[in-house]
């Protein structure tokens, strides 16, 4: 028995218990390792990816509660052209220290363009309040953001 | 002189094959014991390798843990080589002090302790190209050029690029590289431009970069629970109940052998008691985890909590010291004549790493040898301590490094390394161990809390001339807790004539440790706090009492101890001037603060602008900072993300971070009640590099320190209350909470 999950236009069967998050399913049984681990109770955003383009944290969605949504992750997000966009501006300017968050935070920032072509500050920290950056790039993460989205950076 | 070889490809496994096909691969230790001993005796390996197609590869030497050094270091190496930054691709090197030195992040030192040395590698290199060429053509060295990775001559129209020379070049003498000539800092073309780190194509796509994302085949999956009270016993668990959870291969208790003494983390930083549980994933670990119902030994530590820790401070501070540190001039006669006087009690919390990415290690032990993948700032330490615990030669362990998820000194220790180490020793198979962040934040080396009694007095013209702190802290007997300890020449020391340094030792039984500017972090916060009520007290502007406190001096001391005055003026006054300081109208709560701090060889001061409303909350508009950490900023992108980072880091433990101990425990166990700051409360921070003739420092630390002082003093600035503890107390800066 297993569970079969559709994640970057792949199709997997994960042989895993239905209550194992969907971020461990991934990490350990399938080898796909962007999302992160940093808290395992939703509170840091690491794990983030879309299910039918939706930030989740992958961390709290249960394998059997994914049924046929289509799982993207850091690892397809550029396959669309808002994901390709961000990482675009993530690479130009360089945001990352450690990097270990960022996979979380590229994902949270491409839905947001997604659903908000043109975020305002007060957008990007609303959509971003979930994502903890420990190296504390939020400086560069709203400016890529900026970038990404077509609109002037500020300093 | 000696001739170099071509590295075996097969001795250390980030060698590829491909540098014996024809390419050069340059092999050094030290650049200059290579040289002495003609790069014979030593296990050399190759910082620079260049393959037949110019591809130039170059071997980074430290632990990369979001400080840029894996892109900075060889930068350094790129700019004497001569290449274009297009042509490099860079490699993380293995742990071997035998061939790279020190491998360390920590103390901001990457930069300063290899500037020198790594440079030479590549202007050898490149001399050694020049003589392949020359040698080629028949045309004297000096008449022959290089330039974006090919030596020419002009006279006679000829070029070659490095891949056509690299194997001749391979059969060249090698140079002294102290005989080398070093570029003229105008001719750089890869030092001082902003540049990507080299792994930024791989984060921004979620390439296996990390030490969790490790996969070896046959891989399990182990957690490891260790007492809540630190180092106490396993008296009882249920182990057949975790073992009949579906997935779970293994479960023991852990007995370890008398920890190695004094590591950097002091005896706790061994392998502690505790019990493994090894599984087919981490979440089938972490469910047979659940089921163990572990039972603890009772423990001595076990009565220590954060409030009985206040208690014991107060009553030390009313009692003589225990001991003094430093004494000049007479404090008591001076603070008698001083004409405006203040006496205060500043505390701060024991705080967490909280690196993002949790504790983990992968160890895979066959045959005898083990071999480790490891997060870690300080891999050799860790083979000692591995090697000491589990019984081996050091020489049967091998540490491949990985890219850390954050590091902030956490991974100074390797402690998780060790029980990785154990747990895949006793499973019989590969095995990723991975801390919870519940573990983490519970498992820290904290940063310890302290408290500091204060009196300043300063005379009619404004001068500083009496300052005691009657410092308490953590310890035992004549030893400081690991950064517990108080530097003695720490500002103001040398630059007050009446000064007392006095300690008191508050018996520890929770690990400490350095965390990101250790002991500046939180020292700053006291000694510029306490400045700015001093400078209240003799109705001085904040930036001029300081500018007098330093004085018209230069450097102050001898090496490594020296402060520069003059220096630290640079940057107060430049802060000064892009804040708009004194020049600013400011809306009603809200308020400007200015501090400086010296540390990790580097000069900061920064002003800090902040608001607080009628309900005690604060928010940070924006943070000018001035820095002086010589005259070369290796990569401007990363070393301004540095210094952002680390102010935005400091406020974020201002306002935000502790940890309470309760019955010899951690009470805080995740983001949920260890909050760091998010994305909305991170204000703009405007940053300045000024150029001065010293040699290039680090700054991974040294722009932490001032911005805690500097928002509280803001805070005072915007409503009148003084921040003497932290995190900040919103209730505390409520007007309510003011007219009491």
């Amino acid at each position: 028995m297993g569970y079969r999950l559709i994640i970057n236009g792949k199709s997997y069967d994960a042989d895993v218990d239905g209550e194992m998050p969907l971020l461990w399913a991934m990490r350990d049984a399938l080898g796909i390792v962007g999302p992160k681990y940093g808290c395992g109770i939703g509170y840091c955003g690491a794990c983030t990816v879309h299910m039918d383009g939706v930030s989740v944290r992958s961390c709290q969605v249960p394998v059997s509660a994914i049924g046929p949504a289509r799982i993207t992750t850091i690892e397809g997000v550029g396959a669309g052209d808002v994901g390709r966009r961000v990482q675009a501006a993530w690479s130009a300017l360089d945001v990352a220290q450690c990097g270990y968050c960022q996979a979380g935070q590229i994902m949270s920032a491409t839905a947001l363009i997604a659903a908000n072509p043109k975020p305002s500050d007060a957008d990007i920290d609303a959509a971003m309040a979930g994502n903890l950056c420990r190296c504390a790039t939020y400086v560069r993460i709203r400016a890529a953001i900026k970038l990404a989205s077509g609109q002037p950076q500020e300093a | 002189m000696s001739r170099t070889r071509l590295e075996n490809p097969s001795r250390r496994g980030v060698i590829k094959a491909g540098a014996a096909a024809g390419g050069l691969a340059l092999s050094f230790s030290t650049l200059a014991s290579a040289h002495a001993k003609g790069g014979r005796d030593q296990a050399l390996s190759a910082y620079v390798r260049i393959a037949p197609d110019g591809i130039v590869t170059i071997v980074a030497k430290n632990p990369e843990i979001g400080q840029g050094v894996m892109t900075s270091l060889p930068m350094m190496i790129a700019e004497e080589l001569d290449v274009d930054w297009s042509q490099v691709r860079v490699e993380q090197a293995d742990n071997n002090p035998a061939v790279f030195g020190r491998q360390v992040a920590g103390g901001s030192t990457s930069t300063p302790l290899n500037w020198e040395d790594l440079r030479r590698v590549g202007a050898t290199a490149r001399a050694m190209l020049l003589d392949a060429a020359s040698q080629t053509w028949g045309t004297p060295v000096g008449e022959c050029a290089t330039a974006s990775g090919a030596v020419s001559h002009a006279a006679s129209g000829r070029k070659a690029t490095y891949g056509q020379l690299c194997a001749k070049a391979a059969t060249c003498v090698i140079p002294d590289p102290k005989s080398l000539r070093l570029k003229d800092p105008a001719d750089y073309r890869i030092i001082g431009q902003p540049i990507a780190q080299a792994d930024t194509p791989k984060i921004v796509t979620g390439k296996p970069l990390f030490g969790i994302d490790v996969r070896l085949p046959g891989m399990l999956y182990a957690t490891y629970e260790k007492a809540p009270v630190f180092a106490a016993k396993v008296a009882a668990a249920d182990l057949a109940a975790a073992r009949s959870v579906k997935g779970v291969r293994k479960a023991f208790i852990v007995e370890p052998p008398p920890p190695m003494a004094g590591g950097l983390g002091g005896p706790l930083s061994g392998l502690l008691p505790g019990v493994a549980v090894v599984a087919d994933s981490w979440w089938s670990a972490k469910k047979g985890r659940e089921q163990l119902n572990i039972r603890w030994a009772e423990h001595p530590t076990a009565t220590q909590t954060s409030a009985d820790f206040d208690v014991r401070a107060a009553a030390l501070a009313a009692s003589p010291p225990e001991r003094n540190l430093r004494k000049d001039g007479d404090f008591t006669a001076a603070l008698k004549t001083a004409s405006a006087k203040v006496e205060a009690s500043y505390a701060y919390p024991f705080i967490s790493h909280a690196t993002l990415e949790p504790q983990n290690c992968t160890a895979r032990f066959t045959g005898g040898k083990l071999e480790i993948w490891a997060p870690t700032q300080m891999p050799e330490m860790g083979r000692q301590l591995v090697a000491s615990t589990l019984g081996l030669k050091p020489d049967d362990i091998t540490i491949h490094m990985t890219r850390c998820g954050g590091g902030f000194g956490r991974r100074l220790m390797n402690d998780y390394m060790v029980e990785a180490a154990w747990i895949a020793r006793a499973s019989g198979a590969p095995v990723k161990l991975l801390w919870s962040r519940e573990d983490d934040l519970r498992h820290d080396f904290y940063r310890p809390a302290g408290y500091h009694f204060l009196q300043g007095g300063v005379d009619p013209s404004g001068r500083l001339i009496a300052w005691r702190d009657h410092f308490v802290t953590f310890g035992q007997g004549e030893q400081f807790a690991s950064s517990a300890q108080m530097n003695p020449l720490e500002f103001p020391a040398r630059f007050v004539p009446n000064y007392a340094l006095d300690v008191s030792l508050i018996p520890l039984g929770v690990p400490t440790g350095p965390l990101r500017a250790p002991g500046s972090n939180a020292i700053a916060f006291v000694v510029q706090s306490f400045i700015d009520e001093l400078a209240l007290a003799a109705s001085a502007d904040p930036i001029e009492f300081r500018l007098k406190l330093l004085g018209d001096h230069g450097l102050v001391g001898e090496a490594p101890g020296a402060y520069h005055a003059g220096r630290m003026r640079g940057v107060l006054k430049a802060a000064a001037e892009m804040s708009g300081w004194g020049k600013t109208a400011l809306a009603h709560g809200m308020g400007m603060g200015v501090a400086f701090h010296f540390s990790h060889q580097g000069y900061f001061a920064e002003v800090v602008l902040a608001s607080v409303s009628d309900q005690g909350e604060v928010k940070v508009h924006k943070v000018w900072v001035a820095a002086d950490v010589g005259r070369q900023i290796v990569n401007p992108s990363g070393a301004l993300n540095q210094v952002q980072g680390s102010v935005i880091d400091g406020i974020s433990e201002a306002l935000g971070q502790k940890i309470t101990i309760e019955a010899g425990r951690v009470v805080e166990s995740n983001f949920n009640d260890y909050p760091l700051l998010r994305m909305p409360d991170a204000p703009k921070v405007e940053v300045k590099f000024l150029k001065t003739d010293f040699p290039p420092t680090g700054l991974g630390e040294p722009a932490l320190p001032p911005v805690v002082p500097a928002l509280a003093n803001a805070i005072f600035a915007a409503c009148g209350v003084r921040v003497r503890s932290l995190p900040i107390d919103p209730a505390a800066l409520k007007p309510t909470a003011k007219a009491a």
